[in-house]
């Protein structure tokens, strides 16, 4: 038995979606899975970081964590109380296009968790002190990482390739925007993002479908229209055939790396996926893990994958090798782009692709707290409930035809955009 | 991605934003969830087997612990149970190198390794009816491994390039490298599970292959499963596989030198010009979950976790939200080690505020904890959160098999597990403040400062109008 062949069983897919009453414009999916006493809760309101104002980076994120910082009546001390006193455990976050956020609870305590979050959600204090300190908070983050290699070279990275876009500035911010933030920009970030319109929900665990409509009736079925979202244009990234250097004085360089890509909705994003895969997908196996890592032992850490935001897709990789080395473990890495180019995968390695692929979907969906954040995000793209039922088949169906269109797409002529932070030489 | 990178050790926490100790691996227990029925026995050779069943997905955990870490390594070549660990994946007489990698992915499962002080283990994820195939795999490797040269070097650059990625291009890991170093006079917890720069450039074929004849037996090793399997299953299963290993005879012996006991307050620092944020750093030397079995343990897990676990803990509720002399502050304690282990305070300096100033401050705070932090609904707070963790971990049975896998690998009983909420709970003020009466005292402590410096090769005086 492989596991694509029990797809069906393994993965816990929900087959339609809950009605919320009252909750217009919220969509909610879930899992029934009685076995441990708990829930894992999934959400996505539609808005993130791309949504900043002009310098105020990092607005989305400041909001996304103070929303457990104090509401309603409780103030931030007595609402991290009363979480930890039940174990509830909630957190938000906030990507480029979209603040998210997850809240875990043990099915006994499933009444103040969802009260808490409603709170939260609705009616966040953004007290003067909480903002103070979280403000501060992400100004020592922002410090603390100031010369990380790898924070410098990503940095760089979407700076040159998104530059005068969205995406090109950092969700974290920078001390100055953080600096800037008052709190009346994260008041109207909130009247933004958080509301009904486009929330997404997914919730897996010990629950049944009644018990779980009416609570999230109460978290989300009362919040306010959300605003219009700012348009975000399409763009692609930017610099292709540039090489671009961070002078840190490490001893490693780490290095970035992107061209082209496909969006999550676009037919060739499967066909990109199985060539991701091939080329620095998360195996051993990949091209790259075995030219870079393994035959030369270059990286300890190499590798690629798809970014699809809503309004950009790219191919991006990642690999960090001593200063003196740089040069040649590019050169591996451009050697093994064009040669997918020129001549595409073997057969076998198509096929051991596709078999690695659909057999270890399962794998994603071994924890309720990993299944509601990939029904979660499925729910995000607009895929469809049956996208569960539908992904191998596709992954499957990739064709050797398929592979050459999509490499075309992404690779074009292998040209990328490269930022290394360090003391590179031969680069 | 990177979770599934192999010959990625388990390394303790090196940042205050990691909580550890056993709090993250807190065991099942009996008190929510009743628990899975876990079984245990062993095969004629030695092995010991734990499983572990989770019917909820036709999926498996597969696992094999080994009862050895950095910790056991030789003197002069620290770094040799995690370069071995990359090596494993280097191929046997029976399956050449990277077979046993393109069989695991070509059944759509993933695999990966770590090594930490007192234990390596690899681990596989797959559809159940493959759990024999790994099992063969996994057995087939505890004796047959091939090494020649031409695959040593190329490894020993990659192990090379990760420590320079983890350590040498970051000062906060320095830090914490010098304060181990600091803390263990004596005892090898104080070099790092990847070992010493110089020493791994000397690591070679023979230094590997010696380790691996003197480590990896039946005898030495444990069998986890946890999944979609029975254990009469799993028995059957490892009896053909792991069954036809040839045991050494007796378990190899693990020789550690004893830590004395400590007199001096130490205080370092690590000075960088790429450092922008400081920090301040607390170790103390204090017994593991194994050198105080008599619950002590349970008393320094409560411990931190009402001292430092979170927002609601003591330290955060003083330094930083009180006193605002701090951005964050907390503690966490690894209890799960064989020998005498560390407990760590950590607090990130408000701006404006100096290391010494949030250093008196944090000693102020520690001293009147036992006084003040105790109170009744903060304890109870604090066993709820560790408690829900046993049920929260159940969910996922890769959490379950480290569980066991890393208990037993230590020396601790199934029994020991399944008891940890109960022993938890029935920890008291009065044990309490024993323990952070008895254990954090200057004597047993390492202070750590992460500094900024001016980069020693600019010039001066130049720039100074």
């Amino acid at each position: 038995m492989n596991l694509a062949e029990t797809d069906t069983r393994t993965v816990n897919a929900p087959t339609k979606a809950l009605p919320v009453p009252g909750g217009a414009g919220v969509e909610a999916w879930h899992v029934e899975s009685p076995v441990v006493p708990m829930i894992a809760l999934a959400f996505t309101f539609e808005g993130g970081a791309a949504q900043d104002p002009e310098g105020k980076a990092g607005c989305a994120q400041m909001l996304a964590r103070l929303l457990d910082e104090g509401a309603g009546d409780l103030t931030s001390d007595a609402f991290q109380e009363r979480l930890a006193a039940r174990a509830i455990e909630l957190s938000f976050h906030a990507g480029p296009d979209a603040i998210g956020g997850s809240l875990k609870m043990l099915t006994k305590h499933a009444d103040e968790a969802i009260d808490l979050l409603a709170l939260a959600l609705a009616k966040p204090r953004l007290d003067a002190d909480a903002i103070e300190r979280v403000r501060a908070q992400m100004i020592a983050g922002l410090r603390y990482q100031q010369n990380d290699p790898g924070v410098l070279a990503s940095r760089r990275f979407f700076r040159e390739g998104f530059a005068g876009h969205a995406y090109g500035r950092p969700s974290s911010g920078t001390l100055e925007s953080v600096a800037a933030i008052t709190r009346d920009d994260l008041l109207a970030m909130h009247a933004l993002i958080i509301g009904r319109g486009a929330v997404k929900v997914a919730a897996v665990g010990a629950i049944t479908a009644t018990q779980l409509a009416e609570g999230l009736n109460r978290a989300f079925g009362a919040l306010p229209e959300a605003g219009e979202l700012r348009a975000v244009p399409k763009t692609v990234v930017q610099g292709l055939g540039r090489r671009e250097v961070v002078d840190l004085d490490v001893p490693q360089s780490v290095i970035r790396f992107g061209l082209a890509g496909v969006p999550w909705r676009d037919p060739d994003f499967i066909p990109a996926y199985v060539l991701n895969h091939i080329l620095g997908g998360g195996a051993f196996t990949s091209r790259l893990f075995q030219e870079v890592r393994e035959k030369r032992g270059l990286a300890y850490s190499v590798g690629t994958s798809l970014v699809s935001h809503r309004a950009t897709a790219m191919i991006w990789g990642y690999t960090a090798t001593k200063n003196e080395r740089v040069g040649e473990a590019l050169a591996v890495i451009s050697e093994e782009i064009d040669r997918l180019v020129a001549n595409g995968p073997s057969d076998e390695e198509l096929q051991k692709a596709k078999d690695y692929l659909t057999g270890s979907y399962a794998l994603g969906f071994d924890t309720s707290t990993k299944i509601a954040h990939q029904l979660v995000q499925i729910a995000f793209e607009g895929l469809g409930m049956d996208y569960f039922a539908r992904r191998n088949d596709m992954v499957s169906g990739v064709t050797q035809a398929d592979i050459r269109r999509a490499a075309a797409r992404t690779f074009a002529d292998g040209k990328m955009l490269v930022v290394a932070a360090g003391r590179p030489t031969g680069f | 991605m990177h979770l599934f990178r192999h010959g990625t050790p388990t390394f303790f926490p090196q940042t205050p934003s990691v909580s550890a100790g056993r709090a993250d691996a807190a065991p099942h227990g009996r008190s929510e969830a009743g628990g899975p029925a876990v079984t245990g026995f062993s095969l004629d050779n030695g092995l010991d087997v734990i499983v572990v069943p989770d019917h909820r997905a036709p999926v498996v955990t597969h696992m094999i612990w080994y009862r050895n870490g950095s910790a056991d390594d030789p003197i002069g070549q620290s770094g040799i149970a995690h370069f071995l660990e990359h090596l494993m994946f280097k191929g046997t007489e029976k399956h050449p190198v990277g077979a046993f990698s393109k069989a695991v992915s070509g059944l759509g499962g993933q695999e990966n390794a770590f090594t930490s002080y007192d234990y390596t283990a690899y681990f596989q994820r797959v559809a159940r009816d493959h759990l024999g195939t790994m099992m063969a795999f996994e057995a087939d490797r505890m004796s047959g491994l091939v090494l020649d040269d031409a695959v040593v070097a190329p490894e020993r650059d990659v192990v090379l390039e990760e420590r320079r990625m983890r350590v040498e291009t970051d000062p906060s890991a320095q830090l914490s490298e010098a304060m181990a170093a600091s803390l263990f006079v004596h005892h090898p917890y104080g070099i790092p599970i990847i070992g010493w720069m110089h020493e791994i450039e000397g690591l070679n074929r023979e230094h590997a292959l010696a380790y691996y004849k003197r480590f990896y037996t039946p005898e030495n090793a444990i069998l986890v499963v946890a999944g979609d399997v029975t254990p009469e299953e799993v028995r059957r299963q490892a009896e053909a596989t792991y069954g036809q290993v040839a045991p050494q005879g007796a378990r190899p012996e693990r020789r550690r030198p004893r830590e004395p006991e400590p007199r001096a307050m130490r205080r370092l620092a690590v000075a960088d010009p790429k450092v922008e944020q400081p920090t301040l750093q607390r170790l103390y030397l204090t017994p593991s979950c194994i050198t105080a079995r008599d619950g002590g343990c349970h008393d320094l897990e409560l411990l931190a976790e009402v001292l430092g676990g979170g927002s609601t803990s003591y330290l955060y509720r003083k330094l930083v939200l009180e006193q605002g002399l701090a951005v964050n502050a907390g503690a966490w304690y690894m209890g799960s080690a064989i020998d005498d282990t560390r407990f760590s305070v950590y607090a990130v300096p408000a701006e404006g505020v100096g290391l010494e100033q949030l250093e008196e401050a944090v000693d102020r705070v520690l001293r009147r904890a036992p006084a003040e932090a105790l109170g009744a609904e903060a304890i109870e707070r604090a066993k709820t959160r560790l408690v829900a963790e046993t049920v929260y971990s159940s969910d996922s049975q890769s959490s379950l098999a480290r569980i066991y896998g890393s208990a037993l690998a230590i020396g601790e009983t199934v029994e020991e597990v399944r008891r940890w909420p109960t022993d938890i709970e029935a920890v008291t003020k009065d044990r309490l403040s024993a323990a952070s009466e008895r254990w954090l005292t200057p004597a047993r402590s390492v202070t750590g400062y992460l500094t900024k410096t001016k980069d020693a090769d600019a010039p001066v005086a130049i720039a100074a109008e």
